[in-house]
């Protein structure tokens, strides 16, 4: 065991501070707008390899070889920076690298530069009112008029729990195109433009007051033939490349520390009996037994990436299927305490700046929306219900659940 | 970077895995539990062969040279089998010696403690929860021993105590097996039929102190610590798999309780709260063999943590063992039993929770 990095990473590190030097802008740089700021920042980034790193460079990526260490020493220097990285929106985070394992060429070169410059941006439309966890029940269909290479899908149906979409130009998602195979045979995964009659979205608002997601409704919405990705029938296993990064964008186990260093500060600033809360021995324990779980998040994630480095992924794919449910659950758990702390405070509702998910907004009305949000994750990606099916089927190899056969 | 174990360490676990499979099935250990003896001194002996009594005792000294690290993987295994041998207080006997000792004192005890022919124990605790050394009141005069430690492990066997005396120091004591002048000793009536107790009296009995600072002795319980912690790993990951191989296997409405899942669901959050901290003991152990800063905390905090999971998960395995789980003759309470030593030897997790606070400045 050693958890030095070697000289190769060491210096990969000092280079990256190095270029970090570079940010926040200054001079002319400094007076545009904080989107254009990003923009050019994010390209220098991608330029000298740093951000989008394993997407060749001919799509617009870093163009560098595979390596988890260094994406690691990236994550870990912008975020102490405070520098704008590779961006968790689902185009670039979720669609780029699947475009890059299932798309075509062609797709490829149409689809992931701009993607990663921003220039087209994504949503992602997989569950439907009535396919939430049984997501391969999913029914809202698109037909083939015309040929494969010149013809259109026509599609019709509804999506729901689709964020970003009021501010997305196209929709990445999961349609049935084969009504005669198999529930999971049936799947296609295609790329569709927003921008068009056939489709309407409607903002659904959250229990936060704010409006992250949205219902997209399609009649006789159209897209290209060419817009699937994969063959006919094999959406659900593109899909599943999708939900891995999606899984992983959830376990970020910096932004679970970040979170209980604010829960620590907000200990040390309320008072229990006139005293701060952080000398009460019972809020201390539960300090205690909380960072235990974000150590264990961690450092459980380090030998992950670890074990990644030295392709011996094998031998931790117990934890590793456990990280989504593990790292929701101790979030959860951060939260019920710091709303505990916030007292009567907790009668507040969250004002309009609090309602960025989790952007740890200041104060205590930030922490009401932080607590509540908490169980946002928790739902997303494979709800933990869902989750705990997977651990014990596929980690524990325990039998399959009945399923009523129609 | 490698956090991870290495291909020695892997097979330092696997030959202890298979001694621990073919010389203390769960027959075996039922026996030695319904016995009480708490000991087996045939399993003792072969773990002497395989090195393991000298783990952490320098090669010139007969040992094996090894880390914190590679002795808390060794308890892991030994917690998972429930191997009734003082593996563990054995260890921290010889760490003692060899971190707090000079070499006179070295050479004079660590040869026959690495080779298993004498045993070693410590005696630490005096009243409920003074485990830590600033609460140590047995005093060391003149070379003579006075006052009275509870929850000693294995002491009946043991050749030789390390015993916690006033300002936190350690002093070492000879025990003779047809009796020591100045020592009294009688069963404490331990939970842990694996691991027995005893409350030892000190009326006189002659000592050497070790001389080592207080940083050595904290660094001495904090590998305690580490291997409580992973030994209630080993334990929890056994307390598992017996439920899983129950669940899988009991039937009920003509159907393996396994396919419910309200079952299932409690066998894969028993799991979700125990596996991913294997990394915690890993990097506890790896942090105080490099002697990092973070070292006594994590120690502190994978104690805390990882003994009350054990504890938790025994919880669960009974419920879900149903009737038969609360059965003498059901294997569970074994290792239930285990995780109960594992939570309160060296301090309980509150105790560690609250050192946890002190530590970070809270």
């Amino acid at each position: 065991m050693d958890l030095r990095y070697d000289e190769e990473h060491e210096r990969f590190r000092g280079e990256v501070r190095e270029f970090l030097k570079g940010w926040p802008l200054q001079d002319d740089e400094a007076a545009l707008s904080e989107t254009e700021q990003i923009e050019l920042f994010r390209s220098r980034a991608i330029e000298r390899g740093y951000v989008y790193r394993d997407i060749p460079a001919e799509y617009g990526g870093g163009g560098q070889e595979p390596d988890v260490l260094k994406d690691h020493i990236v994550r870990e220097e912008f975020s102490r920076a405070g520098a704008p990285g590779s961006s968790y929106l689902q185009g670039p985070a979720m669609l780029a690298p699947t475009l890059i394992e299932f798309g075509s060429e062609a797709q490829r070169r149409r689809f992931v530069p701009p993607t990663l410059r921003e220039e087209i941006r994504w949503c992602q439309g997989y569950s439907e009112p009535g396919s939430g966890s049984d997501l391969a029940s999913l029914q809202c269909s698109a037909v083939l008029e015309g040929g494969e290479s010149d013809g259109e899908w026509v599609i019709n149906g509804q999506k729901i729990w689709t964020s970003n979409a009021q501010e997305a130009d196209w929709l990445f998602g999961l349609f049935r195109t084969e009504p005669d195979a198999t529930k999971h045979k049936g799947i296609s995964y295609l790329l569709v433009p927003l921008d068009q009659p056939g489709i309407e979205i409607r903002p659904l608002r959250q229990m936060t007051g704010g409006e992250d997601f949205n219902e997209v409704f399609f009649e006789n919405a159209r897209t290209a033939a060419d817009c699937i990705v994969g063959q006919r029938g094999q959406g659900w296993q593109v899909s599943r490349a999708t939900l891995k990064h999606e899984r992983n964008l959830i376990a970020n186990p910096n932004l679970m520390r970040e979170h209980f260093d604010d829960l620590v500060e907000l200990a040390r600033r309320v008072l229990r009996n006139g005293r701060p809360a952080i000398e009460d021995p019972g809020v201390r324990q539960r300090l205690a037994e909380i960072e235990c779980h974000v150590r264990t998040n961690e450092t459980s994630n380090l030998r992950q990436l670890s074990a990644a480095h030295r392709g011996e992924e094998l031998k931790c794919m117990l934890p590793m299927m456990m990280n989504k449910l593990y790292s929701t659950d101790s979030m959860q758990r951060l939260m019920k305490l710091a709303y505990e702390l916030l007292g009567s405070d907790g009668l507040l509702a969250p004002r309009e700046a609090d309602l960025a998910g989790y952007a740890r907004g200041e104060g205590p009305t930030g922490w009401v929306e932080q607590w509540i949000f908490s169980l946002g994750p928790a739902i997303a990606g494979g709800a933990t219900n869902i989750q705990l099916n997977i651990i014990g089927e596929r980690g524990y190899g325990l039998p399959r659940d009945l399923r009523p056969t129609s | 970077m490698h956090f991870g174990l290495s291909e020695e360490q892997e097979l330092l676990q696997e030959t202890l895995r298979g001694f621990a499979e073919s010389e203390c099935p769960p027959q075996r250990l039922r026996e030695i539990f319904d016995a009480g003896s708490g000991h087996d001194d045939a399993l003792w002996r072969g773990l002497a062969e395989m090195g393991l009594t000298g783990l952490t005792v320098p090669d010139s000294l007969g040992g094996a040279g090894l880390e914190v690290l590679e002795l808390a993987l060794a308890c892991e295994i030994a917690g998972a089998a429930a191997l009734p041998v003082p593996l563990l207080e054995h260890a921290l006997a010889c760490l003692a010696i060899d971190r707090c000792g000079d070499d006179a004192q070295r050479k004079r005890w660590l040869p026959d403690l690495a080779s298993g022919v004498r045993i070693g124990t410590v005696a630490i605790a005096e009243s409920a929860d003074d485990w830590q050394p600033e609460s140590w009141a047995t005093r060391l005069e003149a070379g003579r021993l006075r006052g009275a430690k509870r929850y000693v492990p294995h002491l009946e066997r043991a050749g030789l105590a390390v015993v916690g005396v006033t300002g936190g120091g350690l002093a070492v004591l000879e025990l003779d097996a047809a009796g020591t002048p100045g020592v009294r000793f009688e069963p404490a009536e331990g939970i842990d039929r694996t691991r027995n107790l005893w409350q030892l009296e000190l009326d006189g009995a002659e000592a050497a102190p070790l001389a080592g600072e207080p940083t050595a002795v904290q660094r001495v319980l904090d590998a305690g610590l580490v291997c409580l912690a992973a030994d209630a790993f080993g334990a929890a990951t056994r307390l598992i798999q017996l439920s899983v191989d129950y669940a899988k296997d009991r039937r009920q409405f003509g159907l393996p309780i396994a396919q419910f899942q309200a079952v299932k669901h409690q066998l894969a959050r028993m799991g979700t709260e125990v596996e991913p901290t294997r990394a915690l003991y890993w990097y506890a152990a790896h942090a105080l063999d490099r002697g990092q800063d973070d070292a006594r905390r994590h120690a502190a905090m994978c104690k805390a943590h990882l003994t009350e999971k054990a504890v938790e998960t025994a919880r669960s395995a009974v419920e879900l063992h149903g009737g038969l789980g609360f059965t003498w003759e059901c294997d569970v309470q074994m290792w239930f039993k285990r995780a109960m030593f594992d939570r309160a030897f060296l301090g309980t997790p509150e105790l560690h929770r609250e050192r946890m606070a002190e530590l970070a400045g809270w």
